[in-house]
């Protein structure tokens, strides 16, 4: 196995990250950005070419390693996480990339999502959430709305909705955020504090499909519901929102409200503050419920928790550990046990 | 046959069992007799034979627990058919297991326990010791073991409920004192079980034990003592060992043999567990194991680890191999190596948890979608799982593919002697990964092993992709026609090429042929190499060959099934091996099936191939 090589030694760039193959995905699909996205994104870690891997299961999305000319496995339906886990802790120098969605990952996949966001390996996790199964050609999905009209569902989805953010956070995820394929830029920042949080760090992608769903998230990331309905969160800035930033969001008890600073004797600081790193769940919990039209609708770091172990190098103490009490284990001890006998 | 000596009389053989409740500890006097009686030399095969749930009620049928041993100055291949002496710690004990003991058999009743409510809990009306038939039928030995125990450890700082815990170690010193087995090796494991942190209970084990034994000196009731020579081992070194501790080593062994890190995943499932507990602590050997959310994930996470060149392994029983199916298929495709542990028991669905079967053959060959043939070998013994791990190791690692080992629980849970083998003797497994200076092609063949080579991430120049979808050779997603006719036969015929790389198959008789081949397969080689055994001495025209490889076939076999006038094939199952025969070779393969949870008996195979003969 080589070792990765300093990064001075690479200066790669978007094309590097460009495989041959043709891109297959609807014209106009979002999927494009966020491969543009995460092909600007990777030159610019530090990560030698050769030790990022990029993992996915089933959909749309799950195409994306084919288009990555990077190490690539397209697995099966919902069980990516499990690869990816097996991959990372076999060999905790790579970079791994985890691309699912929201059928993937929250209905056929929702288990394994939950347990390798508990576990904590340095997996980055890519949800895009587009609200409609899109490969299998419209059906409706765990995140579609209720009453949400599909081929499957002719008189409206009855299904309550998984919310994406908050199973992450359930599963006492360590990094949760969230981003947009309109937004380039955000999603590239995103991705870079994803890959420098040491453990699992979990992103939703809001991310139109324009044949099943479009613009199923116009009003929020289209270019008038951006400036409106958007909530960028900044650490340690109040929660501000708004073309003209004149409006936040305050809480009253458990619940959060809107405010419009100067009405009502409303200042800046009766706005809460944004701290991805407070241990308690109850605050990320809180903007994972802020949803349009009654709030807006926050992207950034909703919770950034430092100091738990990842997996990998929880295993790999135990190694040591073991090692260096017992020593390196003797194959010809072990097969003979402590209870052999000869016969002469 | 049998010729007294100093006050023993010296036999070949003994069958012993011991019964009783869940609780009572008959699995731990079992295995410490046949600690005992393999520290004395002899040979020995066991047969642990324990209910699915962990305590069911006390005194109830379904809570009886038992252990049967055979030990022998010959060669034992089975636990045998029908035990010398039962010992029954309660009534529910007796009577699930009397029936199997013949006439004349020393039955060992803990008279304790066959009070009122006991008898009502195992169904009897009356006490079966004061029947006159039974009385007259077997060599009935009637000791209070619970007052005994206690009275021996009156001394002893225990509580009196742990004081009676300790009935089981008594009864086993009366075994050893009929059997004459050394008390040592027991000795030994009290101290080092509870020697530094229960002395208490280490001492008033070994009490119980001397007591138990002291009481067999003194015993009119214990009229004959029975002693057993050495068996005629090879010289070496030996220890006992079970199918899956074995497998445990050799995956060890494949590691350090491949250079390879071992990575296992596994979920808990009746009877692999112990497969992941095993393994689980040996980090001091590198190996790394995850206990994974369900038989899928285990699965996804071996694959992973595969992907990264690792020796990577699961192992679950007939259920968690159909989680598993669809990533098999994927590692199919893919052409990853991988190790598949399916440790068989009672099915369909969760089936007889805790009882024996082998009837995931065509599971193995057939579960998963569109053609996926993959290799798939069976251990035949406790021992062999360690041979069966390296060449499971060989046959993915050379060939990237995933691979299914058969073991059962029968040979998971017994245990025999082993010779143990030298490190330095084992097979060199080292297979190199692509060459970071060339071209990598992604499915380019290797010309006589028709396999790929293997390119793992961090090798710079050789990113690729793999996944489900089908691939031409360079490794890119093709759809057309006939690649997928193509590569689907490339796979098929990497899988059989495998034949080309196995030794000439070790046929038990007559090379020449002649009127009955016994073909087997698993867990029942002991069985069947008994009986056939016995019966050509008999004189009976019968011989024997125990299949390893079930997929793909011995090259040789079809030659060798030619050379019978009849083939009967003995399974643990509906006749599994004999559809895949029947089928391949177009011969009237016999199928004698058994499903009910148990090993064959000798005598049963005995007489279906004297049946089948004439």
């Amino acid at each position: 196995m080589k070792t990765a090589l300093p990064k001075e030694e690479h200066a790669l760039n978007k094309k590097d990250f460009v495989a041959p193959n043709d891109v297959r995905w609807c014209p106009g699909c979002g999927d494009y950005a966020i491969l543009n996205a995460i092909q600007r994104t990777f030159p610019e870690l530090g990560v030698p070419k050769e030790n990022f891997v990029v993992v996915s299961g089933i959909g749309c999305s799950s195409r994306f390693p084919y288009y990555m000319n990077t190490y690539g496995f397209h697995t099966i339906h919902g069980r990516a996480p499990t690869v990816a886990t097996g991959v990372k802790v076999s060999n905790p120098e790579l970079s791994v990339w985890l691309v699912t969605g929201d059928g993937d990952g929250l209905s056929i996949g929702g288990n394994h999502l939950l347990h390798l966001l508990r576990r904590n390996p340095d997996v980055n996790v890519l949800l895009f959430n587009n609200r409609i199964y899109g490969l299998t050609k419209g059906q409706y999905s765990p995140t579609s709305e209720v009453g949400k009209k599909t081929k499957s569902t002719p008189f409206g989805s009855i299904d309550y909705p998984v919310n994406p953010l908050l199973f992450a956070l359930g599963s006492e995820s360590t990094f949760v955020a969230r981003t947009s394929d309109t937004d380039m830029k955000h999603m590239v920042e995103t991705f870079k504090a994803a890959h420098a949080h040491k453990g699992t760090s979990f992103i939703e992608i809001l991310q139109n499909c324009v044949i099943y769903n479009n613009k199923t998230w116009e009003p929020v990331t289209g270019r008038e519901g951006k400036s409106e309905q958007s909530l960028f969160l900044e650490e340690g800035k109040p929660l501000l929102f708004g073309a003209e930033r004149n409006k936040g969001i305050r809480v009253n008890g458990f619940d959060p409200e809107v405010v419009t600073l100067g009405e009502d004797g409303v200042s800046e600081s009766d706005l809460l503050v944004h701290n991805p790193k407070t241990s308690n769940p109850a605050y990320p919990a809180l903007l994972s419920q802020l949803n349009y039209p009654t709030f807006p609708t926050p992207f950034g770091i909703f919770r950034q928790l430092e100091g738990r172990e990842t997996y990998e190098n929880a295993l790999t103490q135990q190694l040591a550990a073991s090692q260096s009490k017992q020593g390196e284990g003797d194959l010809q001890a072990l097969l003979t046990g402590s209870d052999s006998w000869v016969v002469e | 046959m049998a010729q007294a000596k100093d006050s023993f009389i010296e036999i070949e053989s003994a069958v012993v069992r011991f019964a009783g409740d869940s609780g009572d500890g008959m699995q731990t006097v079992g295995e410490r007799f046949t600690d005992s009686s393999a520290f004395a030399g002899n040979d020995i095969a066991t047969l642990p034979d324990f209910p699915a749930e962990i305590r069911a009620p006390a005194g109830t049928l379904a809570g009886v627990s038992g252990f049967q041993v055979q030990f022998g100055s010959r060669e034992i291949l089975t636990p045998g058919d029908e035990p010398d002496a039962l010992v029954a710690m309660n009534p529910a004990a007796l009577k699930s297991n009397l029936a199997d003991l013949p006439a004349g058999g020393m039955l060992v009743v803990n008279t304790a326990a066959f009070k009122k409510m006991n008898l009502a809990k195992a169904g009897y009306e009356t006490n079966p010791l004061e029947d006159e038939d039974l009385r007259n039928k077997y060599h009935l030995v009637e000791i209070d073991f619970t007052s005994l125990t206690k009275e021996a450890l009156s001394e002893s700082p225990l509580k009196p409920t742990d004081k009676a815990r300790c009935k089981n170690f008594f009864a086993l010193g009366f075994m050893y004192y009929v059997y004459g087995r050394p008390l040592d090796p027991t000795l030994k494991f009290f101290q080092d079980k509870w020697g530094k942190r229960l002395p208490d209970l280490a001492e008033a084990n070994t009490l119980a034990l001397k007591a138990g034994f002291n009481l067999g000196d003194t015993m009119e009731s214990a009229r004959n003592r029975y002693q057993i020579i050495k068996a005629p081992f090879d010289s070496g070194v030996y220890r006992k060992i079970s199918g899956n501790e074995a497998l445990v080593y050799g995956l060890v062994a494949a590691s350090k043999q491949s250079k390879r890190e071992l990575v296992y995943a596994g979920y808990p499932i009746t009877p692999a567990s112990p497969i992941l507990e095993g393994l689980s602590a040996l980090k001091h050997f590198g190996v790394k194991t995850i206990q994974a959310e369900d038989e899928i994930a285990a699965m996804g996470m071996a694959l992973g680890a595969s992907f990264t060149g690792k020796l990577s392994v699961c192992a679950t029983s007939g259920p968690g191999m159909c989680l598993k199916s669809e990533f098999i298929g994927l590692a199919s495709i893919t052409e990853l190596p991988l190790i598949i542990c399916n440790i068989q028991r009672g099915g369909p669905s969760t089936g007889l948890p805790t009882k024996n079967e082998q009837s995931d053959l065509l599971q193995s060959m057939f579960s998963r979608n569109g053609d996926s043939p993959i290799p798939i070998i069976a251990a035949h013994s406790s021992s062999d799982c360690f041979d069966c791990a390296i060449e499971a190791a060989r046959i993915a690692i050379t060939y990237k593919t995933p691979v299914i080992l058969l073991s059962d629980l029968y040979i998971a849970n017994g245990a025999e002697p082993w010779l143990v083998p030298n490190v330095s003797d084992l097979p060199d497994l080292e297979v190199p990964f692509a060459d970071s200076s060339k071209e990598y092609v992604v499915y380019k063949r290797d010309p006589s092993t028709l396999a790929r080579e293997q390119a793992i991430p961090g090798q710079a120049g050789l990113e690729h992709r793999v996944g489900g979808l089908e691939k031409n050779e360079e490794g890119g997603v093709s759809y057309d026609p006939n690649n997928h006719e193509e590569m689907t036969r490339l796979r098929a015929d990497k899988v059989n090429a495998i034949a080309n790389s196995l030794p000439p198959s070790e046929l038990f008789g007559d090379a020449e042929g002649g009127e009955l081949l016994v073909l087997g397969w698993g867990g029942t080689y002991g069985a069947i190499t008994s009986s056939v055994r016995n019966l050509r001495t008999e004189g009976f025209s019968v011989s024997s060959l125990h299949l390893r490889n079930l997929n793909p076939f011995p090259n040789d076999l079809g030659d060798i099934l030619s050379r019978f006038k009849k083939v009967l094939i003995p399974e643990l199952n509906m006749g599994q091996l004999s559809l895949l025969i029947r089928s391949k070779y177009l011969i009237d393969a016999i199928s004698y099936s058994k499903v009910q949870g148990q090993p064959f008996k000798v005598s049963e195979l005995s007489n279906k191939i004297i049946e089948t003969i004439r």
